[in-house]
């Protein structure tokens, strides 16, 4: 009976993942209601509670995508994969306000720049304060502070090994995550509370799920405007990673 | 219909990405540029142009709405499917790095948000009367 039960989940994964997520943002937003009286959102639990489950399946099984590397749970990879979070994304700017893209666009593109330079800068010199003065490693530890994607791309363009890369996307992992987690405790102080704040929080932080998954969590309504800069950033980085960032760090540290 | 709206959304970001892929194809990288950004910008100049034709009607708004209130459970499903232990195993480096340069881009999402304008942008409402009425419901 429960091998019957196990099987019609496996072959209907989507369908299980969505019945899975329903019951957990179910209990996150009574957890929410009741144990923290509202102070707390119930889709910033249920993303810190998604992120533990990741690490559980990540611990349980070894491999790389969190809990839907378990099967039963495999549904999950698509429901929370790159297709259908980019089509969800889309639909949020359903809600876009035109007028405030207008005025809040110069200060979005400032964002972008302002975004990647600090990654590059800070990744660059704690790779240095760790010992790493090679050029090529700390390009590649910079630019994965970037995001878990622009650290690869550029490390693999000017030739980093292996374990540089896997460092660049353990870095650019910590950023994505902890910019879910820390968002919505730090909203109030860094008044991350209207659109124009939220198209440059995207481009500042530039982590497509951290942003999403952190403004989610602090007030839906911005996740537009964050999401629309977000986008960019990694384009941007990959391009800029392996050209000016990388000369930068050559004629600084020679080599 | 309903499909209308979601046949919309999907043809815009079909285009996006396309377009970002040339975006990128031009700049010299294999990468898609903005390619959400723009099908962002795409649907919402269509939605506005096709409601000012008053030919996109309630139903299939429906369909754009459908998949916007979608948003946070995917999100919690794409969290749920991170490699957080790549993450935490990666060493003092990896932590270090990830967490002070976090701090660092959120100290400056105020300084930067206040560029340009003297005065600084208004706050949105607080949700707080949307969830009364949820609760009602």
């Amino acid at each position: 009976m429960l091998e019957r039960f196990l099987d019609v989940l496996n072959s209907n994964g989507l369908i299980a993942a969505f019945a899975f997520i329903g019951l957990l943002m179910l209990v996150c937003n009574l957890a929410a209601r009741h144990l923290t009286g509202g102070r707390i959102h119930g889709s910033a639990i249920a993303i810190a509670a998604g992120l533990l489950l990741s690490y559980i399946g990540g611990v349980a099984t070894g491999g790389t995508d969190g809990l839907s590397d378990i099967a039963l749970f495999s549904g999950l990879g698509i429901m929370g994969g790159s297709m259908l979070r980019d089509f969800a994304i889309v639909a949020t700017a359903f809600g876009v306000d035109l007028a405030e893209l207008r005025k809040a666009g110069m200060n979005g593109v400032i964002a972008l720049f302002a975004g990647l330079a600090v990654p590059f800068t800070a990744g660059a010199a704690i790779a240095y304060a760790f010992g790493y003065t090679d050029p090529v490693a700390v390009t590649t530890i910079g630019a994965g502070a970037a995001t878990y994607i622009v650290g690869p791309v550029t490390g693999t363009a000017i030739g980093a090994g292996s374990d540089l890369i896997a460092l660049s996307i353990a870095i650019g992992l910590v950023k994505s995550i902890s910019v879910m987690i820390f968002t919505p405790v730090v909203a109030k102080q860094i008044q991350l509370n209207n659109p124009s704040a939220a198209l440059v929080f995207g481009g500042m932080m530039g982590t497509t799920s951290g942003v999403a998954a952190g403004l989610a969590a602090t007030d839906a309504r911005l996740v537009p405007y964050g999401a629309m800069t977000a986008t960019f950033y990694t384009g941007f980085g990959c391009l800029l990673g392996p050209s000016i960032f990388y000369l930068v760090v050559r004629s600084i540290l020679g080599g | 219909m309903v499909i209308y709206g979601v046949a919309l959304l999907a043809a815009c970001l079909l285009v996006g990405k396309l377009l970002g892929t040339l975006l990128g194809m031009v700049m010299g990288i294999d990468a898609d540029v903005g390619g959400v950004g723009i099908a962002m910008l795409l649907l919402v100049f269509c939605v506005y142009q096709l409601q000012r034709m008053g030919c996109f009607d309630d139903r299939a708004q429906a369909g754009l709405s459908f998949w916007s209130s979608l948003y946070i459970p995917i999100v919690v499903a794409m969290a749920a499917s991170q490699n957080v232990v790549g993450a935490v195993s990666g060493g003092p480096v990896a932590l270090v790095g990830g967490l002070v340069v976090v701090a660092i881009s959120f100290a400056l999402v105020p300084v930067i948000a206040r560029l340009g304008r003297g005065k600084y942008a208004k706050p949105l409402d607080p949700p707080e009367s949307t969830t009364r009425e949820d609760r009602h419901a």
